[in-house]
């Protein structure tokens, strides 16, 4: 077995960056999420990478996009308000097809909010956040182990489709401490033919977002468009409880961790209930919601926010079944007591038994 | 096996250590373990508190509402987590600091801790965190004294190898306090 550590969780997704041949690390401070960079300053020398507190987010990303753009893997970290700046680098991203790791632990918004934990920024993840018509894979890590393995993933992720992965954590997801099995990472990187490593002896190649001959912007936005619908195979969720289930709840990372939990409780008290727990945000999992929805005909949605992912559950049910939804904007955690409660209110409404 | 506890008191007093100490113990004993840390934006005077979740099982919530045990090291953290622990649950109390009148539990299961005492008494005041863990460990059952003291060179820095005679001598005294009850 791999060597098991007890650690934060912001410190998992840097253990992962660096088994996963990270080399350049470009960051901002921003609570909740310093124990980032913290640890990348210390750690990143240890492996012959360069770790950079540059002068502001939009700076750090674009140092990503420069660093990715010669093949080496990269990341930058922060929280939301520093994540809202970098929104102008992602999309030059994804218009340049370069690969890159962002880090949202996000906090509380809008504007500059709070420290607490909140699901608030769903929206601003999976809709592309910056300008142009453009995805970014996100992945919705719920423990520490899964911030480790979910880091590896996502360098993978962004060098196959070219693309910048997102990770959207939390305060509560990136403060927490646990143990996490430090599988080694074994996959091979494939070379780059794309990147600018000096045009010696080889053709130029180019890498940009700017497309001004006639037609090329439209045949560069379908190029892309076909990508995304490819992404739809990186589809991943965890089915806690589902199968036999009667009704089905649906919440991703800190939230749907803490429903485990409920789902345990009101188990023992005889309510069939069970979790779907979408480990990409983008691609969201339609297709597991839509059978869930026809086979039990009962959804519920429970977020950190007023109602954000529960859109995208309606979109996949397409009207199949009527979807509750508990949401709670930032300030507090919901418990699992508090959460069974309020799933039991949806259980009596519907009268099922 | 499920145990939780949240650990509260003033920034300063060494909750954090508790929770990480019994942590990473427990993570050694081969449990399952989630910390969860909640304090201010203060470093010293602020209240902090942590959860701290054993299990044989993988941890669903870090979060709990009623805990199976509190360790309350100041007045407010006496007031707001004493209540809420469960009916067959426990309460440890710093009673260096907390008078008896604020502490009101569902819970018969309280327990007093001199912390300050036992730590002058062992040689360093500042260990009263380590004597309310040895405490809680005899009082709950929840990892034995022994695996704790096994763990201090993993959870504590290079740097405070030293200490570790004394942090061991502290743990123990709080042990043998509850033993002798």
């Amino acid at each position: 077995m791999a060597k098991r550590v007890l650690v934060k969780g912001n410190e998992a997704i840097c253990m992962g960056a660096l088994a996963a041949g990270c080399k350049f690390y470009f960051g901002y401070p921003i609570t909740p999420q310093n124990d980032i960079p913290e640890y990348m300053s210390a750690h990143m020398p240890e492996v012959g990478g360069t770790f950079i507190q540059a002068e502001s987010e939009v700076a750090s990303i674009n140092m990503l996009l420069g660093a990715a753009a010669t093949g080496a893997r990269a990341m930058t970290s922060s929280s939301s308000p520093g994540i809202s700046l970098k929104q102008e680098g992602i999309s030059y991203l994804c218009g340049s097809e370069v690969p890159g790791v962002v880090v949202n632990m996000s906090r509380s918004g809008p504007g500059l909010g709070g420290i607490h934990p909140s699901q608030g920024d769903y929206f601003q993840s999976t809709r592309g956040g910056g300008h142009g018509d453009y995805r970014v894979l996100v992945l919705a890590p719920s423990t520490a182990q899964e911030n480790y393995d979910l880091t590896m993933l996502a360098f993978d992720l962004a060098d196959k489709y070219r693309n910048p992965v997102m990770i959207l954590g939390d305060a509560l997801i990136g403060n927490i401490k646990e143990p996490v099995e430090l599988k080694p990472y074994r996959r091979k990187i494939k070379p780059k033919d794309w990147a600018l490593t000096g045009a010696h002896r080889r053709p130029r190649r180019i890498v940009k977002s700017l497309f001004l001959a006639d037609g090329e912007l439209t045949d560069h936005n379908w190029r892309l468009y076909k990508k995304y619908q490819r992404m739809a195979k990186e589809t991943r969720f965890e089915n806690y409880r589902a199968d036999d289930a009667k009704l089905v709840l649906v919440a991703f990372g800190s939230v749907g961790r803490i429903l485990k939990t409920s789902v345990d409780m009101l188990r023992e008290k005889g309510l069939a209930v069970g979790l779907l727990r979408p480990i990409t945000v983008y691609p969201f999992p339609h297709q597991a919601v839509q059978e869930a929805a026809e086979r039990t005909g009962h959804l519920m949605v429970v977020e950190l926010n007023t109602g954000q992912m529960v859109e995208d559950v309606r979109l996949a049910v397409e009207g199949r079944a009527p979807v509750d939804f508990y949401g709670r904007p930032p300030g507090s955690i919901p418990t699992p007591n508090e959460l069974a409660k309020e799933v039991a209110k949806v259980w009596r409404k519907r009268g099922l038994q | 096996m499920y145990f939780d506890v949240i650990f509260a008191g003033f920034g300063g007093q060494g909750v954090m250590l508790m929770g990480n100490m019994l942590s990473v113990a427990g993570m050694h004993a081969g449990k399952q373990i989630t910390y969860m840390p909640v304090y201010g934006v203060e470093m010293r005077g602020g209240t902090a508190n942590c959860t701290v979740v054993v299990s044989d099982r993988p941890v669903g919530s870090p979060v709990v509402h009623e805990p199976v045990c509190a360790v309350v090291m100041n007045r407010p953290s006496a007031e707001k987590f004493a209540p809420r622990v469960l009916k067959k649950g426990m309460v440890l109390v710093n009673a260096s600091l907390v008078d008896p009148k604020y502490v009101k539990a569902r819970t018969k299961k309280v327990i007093y801790v001199p912390c300050l005492e036992l730590a002058t008494e062992v040689g360093n005041p500042r260990l009263g965190n380590m004597i309310m863990l040895g405490a809680l460990c005899q009082a709950s059952g929840v990892l034995d004294v022994e695996q704790v003291v096994k763990a201090l060179p993993k959870a504590l820095d290079q740097r405070y190898h030293k200490m570790i005679p004394i942090n061991t001598e502290a743990l123990r005294r709080g042990g043998r306090f509850v033993a002798e009850l």
